[in-house]
């Protein structure tokens, strides 16, 4: 019965007057029409997705402090050698294993090379490796990952079957081979360490495309006659660049630590260039009796790796909030 | 089961041959042959025929290369270039029961430390417990095995004079290189499973459990632990190619005669064929111990799908 009775009042609806006609009109209030067009306003300036994530980044005081430390050590790093009167590797055998003093800051080393130089110097390296290795990595992590998620299918297989063949072994294997084959330098530690360090980036890439290509504005994209590459490098790639980046920013410490731990095995960085690895390897024989040669090497690449990776963990919790632990 | 096994094998099978291929044309592309005359005093000409014919270096590459691999296949990794009259297999049975002690160790270590630091941090979040053991996580990411077991040298040998420096010989000797290398499984272990345990306690059966009146100590030992440990499970294969590269630096620092020094000591000989030998066996031994822990995987977590 219900059921008929609301069918009939259906049938009729459009010639009525509905519902609401029936209310007297001193009911309503005439609507002003510049308040309509204010309540259609956004009253808060719009944020863009970098000035978001700043304003979380700059919540976050570990990675502040973290990121004013790698500032800090940078400016030192770049400009600190040019003030001091020693250099890195200018010996002067009559005042070797100096304790710390207000001449020699950290002190001096057997052969009388001031280590606050040194340290420096090493800081200019570690960073150098850091931000380079990662830098290229993220290129290569891209383009591999890109082109295995957006493709999909055999090249994606192909491309994950090489993957998963390379991270069988540990990547350090693969880089001391490659070390000692191209020799002990800088530009072959980061030949090295571009082989296998991309993996990361690039797996991290492929789950991100293969998510985001079958979204409408791919679509889009593509019906207006996109092609593939500009699909995948104008709007799938921007659109994962926060997860990108915080796998990269892991990959700056990771880098660094490679360096400190080759140049400590002797398959580094070579004398007389000092890296921070090899000032604490330098430091052993003399553990007993000048602690201070190994202490100031080994503060300085802990600071930093703290500080780096406190950066990561900033920046992981500023532009992609669902990996927060 | 199986299929999954065979292909995990066949895998892995691929690794090494890739591995071993790579090693060894690299070993041999170097510049300036082990034996070459400038390395060594003057050597007859005869006298280096003879040593080159000895360790088979005359023959041309490629047959270098499949002597190799079928000798590999019987289990001969060849002869030591610096060490005269020493196998590489020598060098391996000597060095590995040694390492393997210290590493079997420091994985349970950082197991029996990890897994309660990550479990009492996650139940106390946000109290001082949680920040204590996440201070010490975050400690163990960041500074690398070398700068601390040398730190912790300089602070227990040299400082306090508690423990001894180098070598092997009594219980004590084990407390600082065991350290070094566990404590940055720990750290990963503790954030992992403080983490993964967060995630389980929201789970409905948590709540289940504790409505139906058990003690709070079995529903986090008994029932949130069984589920939340399954992540750990699968850190393991990492954490003994972490072990491994671990022991290079602190078998260096402590002076302990095992594998990882050996190749430290063959890198700076630049001796190719003890190298080669202990690459191909680390990447052995990497390989079976991911293709275990894979399978142990599978077999605990009933929900992992087998063909993935």
């Amino acid at each position: 019965m219900i059921h008929t009775a609301r069918m009939k009042e259906r049938e009729d609806g459009p010639f009525s007057t509905s519902a609401a006609g029936d209310l007297p009109d001193d009911l309503f209030e005439k609507l002003d029409e510049s308040d309509r067009q204010d309540n259609e306003e956004i009253t808060r300036p719009s944020k863009s997705y970098w000035q978001d994530a700043w304003a979380r980044f700059r919540k976050d005081p570990l990675a502040m402090i973290g990121l004013c430390v790698i500032i800090v050590m940078a400016v030192a790093a770049i400009f600190g050698p040019i003030f001091s009167e020693y250099t890195y590797d200018g010996q002067n055998l009559e005042n070797g294993n100096h304790p710390p003093s207000a001449e020699h800051w950290f002190g001096t080393d057997k052969f009388g090379r001031d280590i606050f130089v040194r340290t420096l110097y090493g800081a200019r390296i570690s960073l150098l490796i850091g931000f380079v290795a990662a830098a290229i990595n993220m290129v290569i992590g891209i383009i591999y990952g890109g082109i295995s998620g957006y493709f999909g299918g055999r090249v994606d297989m192909l491309l994950m079957r090489i993957v998963d063949i390379m991270i069988g072994v540990p990547d350090l294997l693969y880089i001391i081979l490659v070390m000692m084959f191209l020799g002990n330098s800088i530009q072959s530690i980061l030949i090295a360490l571009c082989l296998t360090s991309w993996i990361g980036t690039a797996r991290i890439v492929r789950s991100q495309v293969v998510t985001l290509k079958h979204q409408e504005y791919a679509l889009a994209a593509r019906a207006i006659g996109s092609s593939n590459l500009r699909i995948l490098f104008k709007h799938l790639i921007p659109n994962s660049i926060g997860p990108i980046i915080v796998t990269v920013t892991f990959l700056v410490p990771s880098a660094i630590f490679s360096e400190a731990f080759l140049s400590f095995l002797g398959i580094g960085i070579q004398v007389p260039i000092a890296s921070w690895g090899t000032l604490v390897n330098d430091a052993i024989p003399t553990l007993f009796t000048q602690p201070y040669q190994m202490l100031f090497p080994a503060l300085a690449i802990s600071i930093t790796m703290f500080a780096l990776n406190f950066i990561g963990d900033g920046l992981r919790d500023a532009l992609d909030p669902r990996l927060k632990k | 089961m199986g299929r999954y096994i065979v292909k995990r094998i066949v895998a892995g099978l691929i690794t090494m041959f890739v591995l071993t291929t790579v090693t060894f044309f690299l070993m041999h592309a170097i510049p300036g042959g082990p034996f070459s005359p400038a390395e060594e005093r003057k050597v007859p000409k005869q006298v280096l025929e003879k040593i080159e014919e000895k360790y088979g270096l005359n023959d041309p590459i490629p047959v270098q290369y499949v002597n190799y691999l079928k000798n590999l296949a019987q289990g001969d990794f060849g002869l030591s270039f610096k060490q005269r009259d020493v196998t590489v297999n020598e060098i391996i049975e000597q060095g590995f029961p040694v390492s393997a002690k210290v590493g079997s160790i420091a994985i349970v270590v950082a197991l029996l430390v990890g897994i309660p630091l990550g479990i009492t941090s996650a139940i106390k979040r946000g109290k001082w417990a949680d920040w204590l053991a996440m201070i010490i996580a975050t400690v163990g990411i960041s500074i690398p095995s070398f700068v601390l077991s040398v730190l912790m040298l300089f602070l227990f040998a040299v400082v306090l004079k508690v423990l001894p420096t180098f070598g092997l010989t009594s219980w004590q000797h084990y407390i600082l290189p065991v350290a070094g290398l566990s404590f940055g499984p720990i750290a990963y272990i503790a954030r992992l499973m403080r983490s993964s345990m967060l995630e389980v306690m929201r789970y409905d059966y948590i709540r289940t459990a504790r409505a139906k009146g058990v003690h709070e100590l079995k529903v986090i030992c008994k029932h949130a632990l069984k589920n939340a440990i399954i992540p750990i499970v699968t850190y393991l294969g990492p954490l003994v190619a972490i072990l491994l590269t671990g022991s290079f630096v602190i078998e260096r620092i402590f002076s302990i005669p095992g594998i990882g020094r050996d190749f430290v000591t063959g890198i700076s000989d630049r001796d190719y064929s003890v190298i080669l030998g202990m690459t191909v066996f680390f990447g052995a031994f990497i390989v079976v111990a991911n293709i275990i822990v894979d399978v142990l995987y599978a077999v605990i977590d009933r929900r992992v799908k087998m063909d993935e």
